[in-house]
């Protein structure tokens, strides 16, 4: 290849680079999950029925529409309900031939935008809240995630990269930066404290929960606080509050058992509200609307 | 303006209720469950039948002992010698009454072999048979048992297949068996934890599937490396290559396993062996640990070919392949246990309805107690009421330790990780003295029909909690009802031998081959007594690490007669009897001239 032609796919590159940044962030988050679904599924069946995915798809959407137009008193948010829906048929892994935590837990999830709102702005990310209430309130029937993608590295290596490229194009990768250093730092210093294989305690970020995590959820722009410094210190304060749970469920605490499950989900859910709560008090001049 | 800010304010206190009203419905549908996950339902019918274990009244005192492994994996060890424990049926001396051999799995302790003396009384006669001192440095340890008479004599020969060199063990009659495993050509290294006779080519001989678990060039006693364990928790094909042996019919088998096309290493931990799609050829369904079950279907006894019959998606954890007449189609489907556990994991039990012959694939019917059951191991399906319908018998727990403290979490941190890391053994947290899936009950489910299945296991009085590994049913005492015998983890041995209400009828066959092999295993029955069609095959083994009794015991609820059998031989013969004896043992040898199957 000459210069001249490595130039021109370099100059090609950039323009790629820069239409991509002018797209609507929505969409491009929207793209992701949607590639996640499709690679997921057709590599590994990861929905256990399609089923599944028409009901919290459907219940997410329905829902959306419905209060948007009965409470919220603006336009359905219906990229949001996208991105829950699938999110929802992903993560959410019921005992065999159960339906119902998709329908209520969509349910849920986009009820949660209208309910639990705070001086206009939701407080929780909709598919957190929801997983995060039904792994508390229903572990009898609903775990998370036990399909694993075939624990294969070409499959994460597809999502990781996607999935940077996606989180700085909406410049979120910040957040996603941050949370990952600090859990790496986080687990080395669990490893030490409990004594565990260091690999132990980095595998569970190889993982495509925390795929989900780390780029749907931590970085979703309606429940993360307004200026970059406080999201990082945010997207720190989870990584912290889950090496805690992560401590306690190492050292057999049986009261916080109801966490152990799925730490980060819901170190988000513990952390986020508090923290998206303190932030809407300190710029309450500035409200922008919730959907 | 006013009245459309409280309109608003009415609309959103009816969402915040209806919102509540929803929180309210999940913790209702999550409890509700009354079947779910230990719990046992309430207001069914009484069940028609009760168990009690009586392991120690008739002198059977065995107890399991795990292996000692490598202390390279010391950190893991609980988990990775967490199998051995099991139980195969046989009448070794051709007495007519079932005898029972337990494996054990450590240096030094014995195999048993409890003959059964016919007066409710065992004795353990595995020293002076020569069957009970395998487990040695250097030949590995014993994992389980199958029974088959693969030199036509008339008399039960033995195959143990260990994580160690396999042995085979010929019946010479008068209670002594002779380690025949080196002039059979079976002195392989594998780390086995399933076999089955069958005679896949019909030729009356049976021929020997063993399964692989981990790769057969793993030694657990000189560990070369920790890279040892699965690669993917869903999808891994890095276990032990499985392993097909023709029977030459000299006393020599020959390994067939790649021209036949049945070398899987997915980590098979169960096999059973049955005609699925009814063209007459036994098939091999496969139960694999981190990964699908597998249907290979034979092809006229030339090659097996690994059929799409809606398994190879649904990756889960399979432990046992049990078969059985579920809804009396006169069709063999496949149970297969798995794993669940409150919060974790949901996998599920898989009842694999057949439908090959008119779909070519399996459907799945495993909803409610079923499917759930705990870490699930051995599973047999049997009529333990005798009301024509299949009862399932589940042993379930994995390791039970410290009540108090739980190894799901720290094996949560590994189980989504990248391949890679949990492969090596040392990359896995310590499980130290927690326990894993521990101290669970076993399931006792009552087939009701279309209307589902219902959890008795403490009605009927099976309420241990040891780490259930092997199910095998035998009518022990001949009394033409089903015992129950479990094989446990580290733990004593049980028989739960089972009392029927009175009035339901049965009716039961020894089958004798004479073209087809003379264990008849393969052989389908079919009895039809009013207007039910029930089905069952001999066993060449099935469930985990377990063989039933190759008596086909069959409940007749308050029929008054049989109306007739129809035996598929394995020699590919179909012989019928009208109007078979009730109530009693029927002896049937196969003819010499009975007709082919159409």
């Amino acid at each position: 290849m000459t210069a001249a032609a490595l130039a021109a796919l370099r100059g090609r590159s950039r323009s790629l680079w820069a239409r991509l940044g002018e797209v609507d962030p929505r969409y491009l988050v929207s793209f992701l999950i949607t590639l996640i679904l499709v690679l997921g599924e057709a590599r590994y069946g990861i929905l256990g029925g399609y089923d599944r995915l028409a009901i919290s798809l459907g219940v997410c959407v329905a829902t959306e529409l419905a209060l948007a137009r009965l409470v919220g008193g603006r336009g359905a948010a219906l990229q949001s309900a996208y991105v829950t829906g699938i999110s929802l048929a992903l993560l959410l892994k019921p005992r065999a031939g159960l339906l119902w935590p998709f329908a209520l837990g969509a349910f849920l999830a986009i009820a949660s935008k209208y309910v639990l709102a705070y001086r206009g702005h939701h407080l929780w990310n909709p598919s957190n809240f929801a997983i995060s209430l039904l792994l508390v309130i229903a572990p009898g029937s609903v775990a998370i995630l036990s399909h694993q993608w075939g624990n294969h590295l070409a499959t994460n290596a597809v999502i990781w990269t996607f999935g940077l490229l996606i989180a700085s194009r909406v410049r979120v990768l910040h957040v996603t930066l941050t949370y990952v250093v600090c859990y790496l730092l986080l687990a080395a210093g669990r490893s030490a404290i409990v004594a565990s294989p260091l690999m132990a305690e980095l595998a569970p970020i190889t993982g495509p929960m925390y795929q989900l995590f780390i780029f749907f959820m931590i970085t979703d722009p309606r429940t993360t606080v307004s200026s970059p410094r406080g999201r990082i210190v945010v997207a720190a304060l989870v990584a912290v509050v889950e090496a805690a749970i992560r401590l306690a469920a190492d050292h057999h605490v049986a009261a916080l058992s109801a966490l152990y499950p799925a730490p980060p989900i819901l170190a988000l859910a513990i952390v986020g509200p508090v923290a998206k709560a303190v932030d809407l008090c300190a710029f309450f001049h500035n409200p922008r609307p919730s959907p | 303006m006013v009245h459309g800010v409280t309109s608003l304010r009415v609309r959103r206190l009816a969402l915040t209720t209806v919102f509540v009203g929803a929180v309210f419905v999940v913790i209702a549908l999550d409890r509700g469950r009354p079947q779910a996950l230990g719990r046992e339902s309430g207001g069914a019918a009484a069940p028609g039948f009760s168990l009690r274990n009586v392991a120690r009244e008739v002198g059977i005192d065995f107890v399991h002992h795990a292996p000692t492994l490598d202390p390279r994996i010391d950190n893991i060890a609980p988990l990775v010698a967490s199998l051995g424990a099991a139980v195969s049926v046989s009448d070794v001396n051709n007495d007519g009454w079932p005898d029972l051999y337990f494996t054990n799995s450590k240096f030094g302790f014995p195999n048993a072999l409890y003959l059964n003396h016919g007066d409710g009384t065992f004795s353990d006669v595995a020293a002076r048979a020569g069957v009970a001192d395998l487990n040695r440095p250097g030949e590995g340890v014993s994992m389980g048992a199958v029974w088959g008479d693969y030199d036509n004599d008339g008399l039960e020969d033995l195959l143990v297949y260990k994580w160690g060199y396999l042995q085979l063990f010929r019946n010479l009659g008068g209670l002594h068996f002779e380690d025949v495993t080196a002039a059979a050509g079976l002195r392989h290294w594998m780390n086995s934890n399933g076999a089955v006779w069958l005679d896949y080519d019909r030729d009356g001989l049976l021929d020997l599937y063993v399964t692989g678990y981990f790769r057969s060039d793993i030694d657990f006693w000189h560990l070369q490396t920790t890279r040892i364990m699965h690669n993917s928790f869903e999808f891994a094909t890095n276990g032990g290559k499985n392993r097909l042996f023709h029977n030459l019919g000299n006393g020599r088998f020959e390994d067939v396993t790649d021209q036949m096309g049945v070398g899987s290493t997915r980590w098979t931990l169960a096999v059973a062996a049955a005609d699925f799609n009814g063209d007459g050829w036994p098939d091999l369904f496969l139960a694999n640990d981190y990964g699908p079950e597998e249907l290979f279907v034979n092809d006229s006894g030339k090659r097996f070919v690994l059929t799409r019959a809606g398994l190879e998606s649904d990756s889960k954890s399979g432990m046992s392949a049990t078969l059985g007449d579920v809804l009396n189609r006169g069709r063999l489907d496949a149970f297969v246990t798995n794993i669940s556990e409150r919060g974790y994991l949901f996998q599920g039990n898989n009842l694999r309805l057949n439908f090959l012959p008119e779909l070519g694939r399996f459907q799945q019917g495993a909803e409610g107690v079923i499917a759930d059951a705990g870490w699930a191991w051995g599973a047999q399906l049997g009529d333990l009421d005798n009301d024509g319908r299949n009862e399932l018998f589940i042993a379930n727990g994995y390791v039970s330790n410290d009540r108090s403290r739980s190894y799901w979490y720290a094996m949560s941190k590994v189980a989504g990780a990248n391949g890679n890391v949990f492969e090596d053994a040392r990359n896995w947290p310590a499980i130290g003295t927690a326990s894993l899936s521990g101290y669970e009950r076993s399931r006792v489910l009552v087939n009701r029909g279309l209307a589902g299945w219902t959890d008795v296991a403490a009605a009927v009085g099976v309420t241990d909690e040891y780490d259930g590994r092997a199910v095998a049913l035998v009518d022990l005492f001949n009394r033409g009802v089903l015992d129950v015998v479990v094989a446990n983890q580290n733990q004593p041995a049980l028989v739960y031998k089972n009392t029927v209400v009175p009035g339901n009828h049965w009716i039961a066959f020894k089958l004798v081959g004479t073209r087809s092999n003379r264990s008849a295993i393969g052989a389908e029955v079919t009895v039809e007594a009013d207007g039910i069609r029930q089905l069952r095959v001999v066993d060449g083994g099935m469930g985990f690490a377990s063989q039933n009794d190759r008596r086909l015991h069959f409940g007749l609820d308050g029929a008054t007669r049989v109306d007739r059998l129809v035996i598929r031989w394995p020699s590919g013969a179909r012989q019928v009897v009208e109007h078979p004896a009730m109530d009693r043992l029927n002896l049937i040898t196969e003819p010499p001239s009975a007709g082919a199957v159409p």
